[in-house]
């Protein structure tokens, strides 16, 4: 924030100077090389070179001795920079005739953290200023015009909503005098409104609830007898929106299909939760009600977690958006029961085709590779600096997440048993902690539930947060230590719908009286719905007995976390909103929970109508191989964990890498405590390939994969909970709904499978795109499944790279003629008809491998997924110092043929490294489990993967033969790495100060 | 420890001396072998404290963590321990260049408690951004400058432009550095974007060569020189992960030795290559037992 002294308001112009720092020339900048990329990114012609200049203007009467201290000793690093003290640098132009200067900074009021960390430091050197403002200058060589770069430097630089961008540079700033809003009630007339006018309201206010929703507002007030307010009107759109509410899922749906037609009252209870009802673990503490699903860690010590999607502001400022996505998910583990400590994130994300050409990329729309860019850079940048580790995650791609990416973020924390439960009284005080209150986020959850079109990113500038972990580390600290203190009765985040809905969640059982006024604003001028709906990040609030609330207020005071008393909860179930002492809001908590209509929705399902493609049998698929490892979808992700801390708290067991050159690992496997062997392994299943051909399968698939790849690094399937995510068209259209029935309906079946029960999940309808010629680009269904389990000790647990030579290699799990969907088709553009079935044998598959991984029989561990038995033996491969023999006639299943063996999909399927000493008590365990298994082959010095199969006279024939140095290089160069294209303009924002 | 015992120990421990004494914190162990008591610094941002302060505890060390508001408002507490820790993350969110809020407030309102510590025998350590603080401070490698602004190294951007998580080999070639001996060698990870050392010109790095201030260098496999990446993973100067002080007794590294305290933090274990006892304990335990032998 840009500070405000007392100083300041008595309006004397004191002196305002100007210190500029840039790079020693000839020294790498690298905020300028990102600028130049992302410049280029979004097709600015002959962008030459980019250089940074930072601006620093400090009010205050200060001697050019004294602004050289401030210079030399804070603002700059005399070793890396230069500086120049009211005058102006001189930065040379490279490569080129010409620079052209444009400036960003942010806009009057907008905090700066880096302002107020410089007036920290200067104070500490005895240099006082009154007001700090920080601008940023790229001079930019190019033989583009002023008015390019500028437009251009908007595009790809610059936040509309927070920051300007100007040509040239500034030499001096003027700072604003604060304004103040008028604080009035405004009512709405709605009572005598008809249904034309009603539905005009609802979409000029942005409130995005359908005509019955309004009609049933209108009655209430109606019996009220007084028109609502602004703030009641936001209060309910918040309350009952998509986001919040689940109207969906959690409501009445009428199916039809070719098993007949039935009808859900409450979709996702009768479905996921009712399965996790009939499961009835003892281990699963809380599910469905609280932030995030709880389960049992170790004795008294609960894990618990929570997958968010953050989809659509993710599609407008990549950067941003997946920032405050993981902000808001570790929000939500911070809010589970009284505190919990994250341990771990996750993330998965859903792109278009990298390789996608730039005028394929509908208008509006960023591309795909840059949004990866900008998404990863958002979530290193949340994710590091919060401490908390990124362990695992999984990226797709498909050509129709090119108007609608989908951004999964995950985060699991760890709570003693004695903090899961929690409810305000009447009495305790509201305590609102962390970051303040800004016009950003205004209207997310409501956003969250409409299509995109290439208008988005202007009309809904303002539903994009702008994040900063620090404040929100320091909440994490402050809140841990009042949990453990015993000073909160409950505790909650602030994310869809802000303070409104916190408080009104918090308090429905109880009421809750809230004074906006006492809302600290990162800027004046906010109207007091805007303070009540924000959602501005790094905010939690407390419910505090009020003999605590002295002590907590102090612990935040003490470690630079503002906090304030922001209301009380009442006891009669109303929720009053009032600023100062007028009145705002004053709604029935039962009408605000309770009151939305739930009309039933029809739902159909017919199976799309798709054939198998005509397959020739082949002498040779090494160039198969190499291709699917090419794949964007099964190629090294490396360039984007290495960016992730993984290591942060010591924790990391299993790692997205694994072996000595580094390939993928199946699943994490963390050890939270330290000094503790108690483990938590963390997987997740998604193939949004199968939602297209069977939306019931892709279920139990996603749940199997889950499951095998927990499993394959040694977790034991009876001690794992899982998560389910829903990534959705829009549900009104009832084949798209008919499909979601089909997955939920898949989940269910599958959790009574293998028996493992959901404990929490989310969903996010409408991701559809409209191009400007009408064309509606709609999310393959898209379900995610996220696996917790938890490991008795982390040494019994397994890698997939091979370790021995000699080994033997067992194939564990039928292959079925199940290319439907698989990767080999989708290398030839086909979609296939057999999608893979989950068979009933597979829990016994499943139980069977993790007792040999916990009997201490297995030396290496790959599930067979993506490209199945081909790309799962190569990655073994690929990661080891070893090689591999595999002879597919003896592959157990139905299929005689080489390149199904090769290259189906088939589910529950394993390949194992053993010992020759227990190969045959392994195989023999298999049997008397009734698991299909062979021995395929064996681990050899010779690093190559050999794969041979018979001829149709049936004598040996080789069909694959890889060097393992070749397997590497198609592997890790499957993600584009054409800089130009992945740049994200946020990420060079943030410069190199990471 | 009650706050009349730390007052007793400040006034003893007033005058700088060369010659370790025996305080307060040591005492509380009794007699025979002393048991050195660390403090672990917590600023806004910083996020390897927990798994710093389980390093030394792990080496026989007691820790206490401080908030650096409390630590400021009380800098004798700096008088009654062992050691201070700066831990990694991101203090002050690295806003004005990575650890320099942090550095910058060390500098002027700790400076000489600082300063006392390391001179009554007192070990100070920096761990990634605790290390991109230190060399703020003035602590590493020394100014040239009493008034602490002309810096003579930095920690910049790496040379690959971004964040770089990946297991490094270090090897120590300080031979008066209490926390390491020549040839240890470390398997741990690196974790930063901000970790190319740099020198202000080759006569600042070659005296630093000379006054044996580099402690710890990352190495490529077979001993090539100098360390590709990714084996110096970030392009610093002459290989260079860690830096120490004229005394030895204060170390900064980019590097995490905390995260290598367990066998199975090492990637080698399920491979079976992972030493029985971990390679990051070794620093923690040489200084700790620097600590107790003084």
């Amino acid at each position: 924030m840009a500070s405000r002294s007392p100083a300041a308001r008595r309006r004397r112009p004191a002196a305002v100077h100007r210190i500029e720092i840039a790079v020693r020339p000839g020294e790498m900048d690298p905020a300028g090389h990102e600028a130049a990329l992302a410049l280029a990114g979004v097709g600015l012609p002959d962008v030459k070179d980019v250089r940074v200049l930072r601006s620093w203007f400090l009010q205050g009467a200060h001697d050019a001795g004294t602004l050289e201290r401030a210079a030399r000793g804070v603002l700059a690093n005399p070793v890396l920079d230069v500086f120049a003290v009211d005058a102006t640098l001189d930065v040379p132009v490279v490569g080129g005739a010409r620079s052209v200067e444009v400036t960003i900074a942010r806009r009057p009021g907008v905090t700066q953290p880096e302002a107020e960390s410089a007036r920290v430091a200067l104070h500490a050197v005895g240099v006082e200023v009154s007001e700090v403002h920080a601008s940023r200058t790229f001079v930019v060589t190019t033989s583009a015009s002023q008015a390019q770069v500028v437009a251009a430097a908007r595009r790809a630089l610059g936040n509309d909503v927070i920051e300007d961008v100007v040509a040239g540079r500034p030499t001096t700033h003027t700072f604003p005098t604060p304004k103040r809003a008028p604080v009035r009630r405004r009512t709405i007339k709605l009572r005598r409104i008809d249904d034309a006018a009603l539905e005009k309201l609802s979409t000029d206010m942005g409130l995005s609830l359908s005509l019955e929703e309004m009609q049933t507002i209108q009655e209430h007030f109606r019996a009220l007898r007084r028109e609502p307010t602004d703030v009641e009107l936001e209060t309910l759109a918040q309350t009952w929106s998509e986001h919040c509410k689940h109207k969906t899922l959690a409501g009445p749906v009428r199916m039809r299909d070719g098993e007949g037609e039935r009808v859900y009252r409450n979709l996702l209870k009768e479905t996921i939760f009712d399965a996790t009802r009939r499961l009835d673990k003892a281990w699963c503490w809380s599910v469905f009600k609280d932030n995030a699903g709880v389960i049992e860690f170790d004795g008294d010590v609960g894990a618990c977690m929570k997958v968010e999607t953050h989809n659509h502001p993710s599609a407008i400022e990549p950067y941003g958006g997946a920032g405050t996505g993981i902000g808001g998910v570790i929000r939500d583990i911070l809010g589970t029961g009284l505190g919990a400590r994250p341990v771990a994130n996750t993330d998965v994300f859903c792109f278009g085709d990298p390789r996608t050409a730039d005028d394929d990329v509908p208008r509006g729309c960023l591309h795909p590779a840059r949004l990866l860019k900008g998404v990863v850079a958002g979530v290193r940048d949340y994710g590091n600096r919060m401490g908390i580790p990124t362990v695992n995650g999984a990226i797709c791609f498909d050509p129709d997440y090119v108007g609608n990416p989908v951004v999964y973020a995950g985060c699991v924390g760890l709570l003693p048993k004695a903090y899961v439960e929690k409810a305000a009284r009447p009495g305790d005080a509201i305590v609102a902690f962390g970051g303040r209150t800004g016009r950003d986020g205004i209207h997310g959850a409501t956003f969250s539930s409409v299509e995109l079109t290439s208008e988005s990113e202007t009309v809904s500038s303002g539903a994009v947060q702008i994040g900063d972990p620090i404040t929100e580390k320091k909440v994490l600290d402050v809140l841990l230590q009042g949990r453990d203190a015993g000073w909160f009765t409950a505790v909650t985040d602030c994310g869809a719908g802000g303070f409104s809905s916190a408080v009104g969640e918090m308090g429905e059982a109880t009421g809750a009286e809230v004074d906006l006024a006492a809302a600290p604003l990162k800027y004046p001028g906010l109207l007091p719905y805007e303070i009540w709906i924000s959602e501005a990040q790094e905010r939690m609030v407390a419910a505090v007995p009020p003999k605590h609330v002295d002590a907590f207020l102090a612990l935040c005071a003490s470690e630079d976390v503002e906090a304030v008393v922001l209301g009380h909860f009442r006891d009669d179930r109303r929720l009053v909103v009032r600023h100062g002492t007028t009145k705002l809001a004053d709604l029935e908590m039962e009408f605000l929970h309770d009151g939305l209509p739930r009309p039933e929705r029809a739902a159909s399902y017919v199976p799309p109508v798709t054939r198998e493609p005509r397959r020739r049998p082949k002498k040779r698929y090494d160039k198969d191989v190499l291709q699917l490892l090419g794949m964007p979808q099964i190629g090294s992700k490396e360039w984007v964990v290495r960016q992730y801390d993984h290591e942060v708290q010591a924790g990391a067991v299993v790692r997205a890498f694994t072996g000595p050159h580094h390939g993928p690992a199946d699943a994490a496997v963390i050890a939270p405590v330290l000094g503790s062997r108690k483990g938590l392994v963390l997987a997740n299943g998604i193939n949004p390939a199968y939602g297209r051909l069977d939306p019931y399968q892709m279920a139990l698939l996603a749940v199997d994969e889950a499951l095998r790849n927990a499993v394959a690094v040694g977790a034991d399937p009876k001690r794992i909970a899982v998560l389910d995510n829903f990534t959705w068209g829009r549900c009104s259209r009832p084949e798209t709904l008919g499909a979601l029935v089909r997955a939920a309906e898949g989940c269910r079946d599958a959790a009574m499978l293998y028996r493992t029960p959901f404990i929490s999940g989310k969903d996010s309808l409408n991701n559809e795109f409209r191009t400007d010629d009408g064309r509606l680009i709609v999310v393959p269904p898209t379900l995610l499944v996220s696996a917790i389990g938890v490991i008795g000790d982390v040494r019994r647990t397994t890698t997939s790279d091979l370790k021995r030579a000699g080994d033997v290699l067992l194939l564990v799990g039928a292959t079925h003629d199940e290319l439907g969907g698989s990767h080999w088709y989708r290398l030839r553009d086909e979609l296939g008809q057999n999608v893979p079935t989950v068979r009933p044998g597979a829990p016994r598959t499943l139980a069977t491998v993790a007792r040999l991984i916990r009997q201490g029989y297995v030396r290496a561990a790959h599930d067979l997924a993506e490209g199945g038995l081909a790309v799962a033996a190569a990655e073994m491969v690929l990661a080891s110092d070893f090689g591999a023999t595999i002879d597919l006639a003896k592959v157990p299943g139905p299929s005689k043929d080489d390149d199904v063996r090769l290259f189906s999909e088939s589910a529950t399927r394993f390949l194992l490294e053993v010992s020759p000493a227990h190969a045959s008590e392994a195989l023999a365990a298999l049997k008397r489990a009734g698991v299909a298994a062979a021995r395929v082959g064996k681990v050899t010095k010779a690093t190559s993967l050999v794969m041979t199969g018979r001829e149709g006279d049936g004598s040996p024939a080789t069909r694959i033969e890889l060097d393992a140095e070749k397997l590497r290089l198609a592997w890790r160069e499957a993600l584009p790495t054409d800089d130009a294209k992945q740049t994200s303009g946020r990420a060079a924002r943030r410069g190199g100060k990471r | 420890m009650s706050a009349k015992a730390k007052t007793a120990t400040v006034r003893k421990a007033k005058a700088p001396t060369t010659k370790p004494r025996v305080k307060a914190a040591s005492a509380r162990a009794g007699r025979g072998k002393r048991t050195p008591h660390v403090l672990v610094l917590r600023a806004p941002g910083t996020n390897c404290d927990r798994e710093t302060a389980y390093a030394f505890e792990q080496a026989g060390a007691t820790t206490t963590a401080v908030h650096v508001n409390a630590l400021l408002a009380s800098p004798r507490q700096l008088e009654s321990v062992d050691g201070f820790v700066l831990p990694g993350g991101f203090s002050y969110g690295d806003d004005l260049g990575a650890g320099a809020v942090l550095g910058t407030m060390l500098r002027t309102k700790l400076g000489d408690p600082l300063k006392r510590l390391v001179d009554r025998g007192g070990i100070v350590l920096g761990i990634c951004n605790g290390f991109q603080v230190l060399v703020r401070t003035g602590l590493l490698p020394g100014w040239d400058d009493e008034s602490g602004e002309d810096r003579l190294v930095a920690l910049a951007s790496n040379a690959q432009n971004r964040y770089e998580d990946r297991w490094v080999t270090l090897e120590a070639t300080s031979k008066h550095c209490v926390f390491v001996r020549p040839g240890d060698r470390l398997h741990v990870p690196v974790a930063h974007a901000e970790g190319r050392f740099v020198t202000r010109d080759p006569a600042v790095r070659q005296s630093m060569v000379d006054r044996d201030l580099v402690a710890l260098r990352y190495v490529a496999p077979k001993g090539v020189s100098p360390a590709p990446f990714p084996f110096n993973p970030n392009g610093a100067e002459d290989d260079i992960a860690g830096i120490t002080d004229p005394t030895g007794r204060v170390l900064g590294l980019m590097p995490h030795p905390e995260r290598n305290q367990l066998p199975w933090q090492d990637p080698r274990f399920h491979r079976g290559d992972a030493p029985g006892v971990p390679d990051g304990r070794l620093p923690f335990r040489r200084a700790v037992q620097y600590l107790e032998r003084r």
